[in-house]
């Protein structure tokens, strides 16, 4: 089976500032994989690179071996990559039911339309007249989920979509994740929080500095070596530090 | 009665610079970009239906027709080649842009044109009026309002119930955001500019058939339009009908009092607007 996605020796830069250094990743479709790391470990700005919003990139992403690596965020959108932002950034502008059709500019055939997204989160059904940002936070990365969806991508980035939430609000948006991988989206999630990353995917990345300080299977890595990948600390951990 | 007279006359002539300033506002609320040529691409526009109208020899409306796709094409291929490459973080590049361009506009126009005063020739319609109520109004400055009012309502409906204006909006909020939606900020804007010179089509033709026009009037045209905008709140398209008739009105007002007085008055009250409420009486929400 040939990978959805694959980046090699991915770098990216702000200014003069190197923000990530030769990443290398494989998804396979069908997975979930979780990208973990504490703040400034440049989780977001690999989903950036990926999502083609770094303007300056180097090496390689490929998405179904079709190199995307050149390509502006609207070409890779065009292509089934859709991504939750970090902050949701929804429209103010929109209300609720034109930030989920603003998602379906350039939808692929695919399951997802505004019914489906509103049995998804019923809530949002209630609310779909009112401006996107007069709802609370996660009824607000609902609204930010289903947009992406309304793409119907194959490739479904989410960036931090549990930062600010409560524990009970969160679960609720977790508990889409299912339907959403059975309607036929990869996913990637971006997690600070370890726990709910492990639960959710089948190939975990802990990033520090700008590089990918461990990968595994959820039940295959130690919660040790996890908090030394995690926080750069050193102890005699069992799990595969990759460097 | 006078005063009735005066205030009827003023709000028609709002429709005027209601017109002037459609375009303008158009463009500064969906890509912040203050366009300082815009005074002059309604004088060029006025100056290509006088062509049409010329050579052709049709009316004036029919000219419309014929040169508002041809001002689409315009601003798409101004957006698109010279506009886009200085839109960003700085708000100088652009501005700079585009008063070279109204440098530009005003000397071709001069060299190919002429500076002689011309004038759309649109017959009887010129002098004619109606009695509505207690006030006789002109035929044309009664349609210059109407048409300003269309104009305002298709934008509005442009912007709020179409596929289109979704995209103008998200992307007036957030071009990156925008991206991530398969948006490419860059056609929207170039389709925002076409559609703003359908507009400043329209308020050649009603500028061209009311008065006089030589290639150096554009600059003024701005400055009304300006204010149009600033007073009514940039962004809000209604605001920019509403900033129109408060001119219009000032305007007139002043001149019943001395004539001398009717350009100033207009600015006046637009230093009051921006004296009193900074950001125009209906600012958007959301900046």
């Amino acid at each position: 089976m040939t990978a959805l996605l694959e980046t090699g020796g991915l770098s990216a830069f702000y200014g003069d500032f190197q923000a990530l250094f030769g990443i290398d990743l494989s998804l396979e479709p069908g997975d979930c994989m979780a990208i973990i790391g504490a703040n400034g470990a440049g989780k977001t700005t690999l989903m950036r690179a990926i999502a083609g919003t770094v303007v300056r990139r180097t090496g390689q992403v490929s998405l179904s071996q079709r190199d995307i690596g050149g390509l502006a965020a609207d070409q890779v959108a065009a292509l089934g990559v859709a991504m939750v932002p970090e902050g949701r950034k929804l429209f103010p502008s929109l209300n609720v039911e034109e930030n989920l059709l603003i998602g379906a500019t350039v939808a692929q055939k695919g399951p997802w339309a505004l019914a489906g997204i509103y049995d998804l989160f019923p809530v949002l059904r209630e609310k779909r007249h009112a401006p996107a940002t007069s709802l609370s936070g996660g009824q607000q990365q609902m609204v930010a989920i289903g947009r992406a969806l309304m793409g119907n991508p194959r490739l479904l980035l989410c960036d931090e979509i549990s930062l600010g939430l409560a524990p009970i609000v969160i679960k609720d948006i977790y508990a889409a994740l299912p339907k959403i991988r059975a309607a036929g989206a990869s996913v990637i999630v971006v997690e600070q929080d370890i726990g709910q990353a492990l639960k959710v995917a089948d190939h975990v990345h802990c990033m520090m500095e700008g590089r990918i300080t461990l990968s595994g299977r959820p039940a295959d890595l130690a919660r040790d070596a996890i908090h030394d990948a995690y926080f750069g600390t050193v102890s005699a951990g069992t799990g595969h530090a990759v460097h | 009665m006078l005063f009735i007279d005066t205030l009827v006359q003023g709000v028609l002539l709002g429709g005027l610079y209601a017109l002037f300033a459609a375009g303008l506002s158009l463009v500064f609320g969906i890509m912040r970009l203050v366009n300082l040529a815009h005074g002059d691409l309604i004088v060029l526009a006025a100056y290509l239906m006088l062509l049409v109208v010329t050579v052709l020899g049709v009316s004036p409306f029919v000219a419309l027709l014929i040169c508002a796709p041809a001002m689409f094409a315009l601003g798409w291929v101004l957006q698109r080649f010279v506009l886009n490459r200085v839109l960003g973080e700085d708000v100088l590049p652009p501005l700079l842009v585009t008063f070279g361009l109204s440098v530009v506009i005003q000397n071709s126009l001069l060299e190919t044109a002429s500076a002689d005063s011309r004038r759309l020739p649109a017959g009887d319609l010129v002098n004619a009026s109606l009695p509505l109520g207690p006030v006789n109004v002109g035929v044309m400055p009664l349609a210059t309002f109407l048409s300003a009012v269309a104009v305002i309502m298709a934008l509005q409906w442009i912007f709020f119930r179409t596929a289109l204006g979704r995209r103008f909006r998200a992307v007036s909020d957030d071009p990156v955001t925008a991206g991530l939606m398969g948006i490419r900020p860059k056609s929207i804007f170039a389709l925002a500019t076409g559609i703003a010179m359908i507009v400043v089509t329209i308020a050649a033709l009603y500028l061209g058939i009311r008065s006089n026009f030589d290639p150096a009037i554009g600059p003024a045209r701005l400055i009304y339009a300006f204010e149009a905008v600033i007073i009514g709140g940039l962004g809000s398209i209604w605001g920019t009908l509403a900033g129109g008739i408060i001119i219009g009105v000032a305007q007139t007002f002043g001149a019943a009092v001395n004539p001398e007085w009717q350009i100033l008055s207009g600015h006046l009250v637009f230093i009051l607007v921006l004296l009193l409420r900074p950001r125009g009486l209906f600012p958007r929400a959301y900046d």
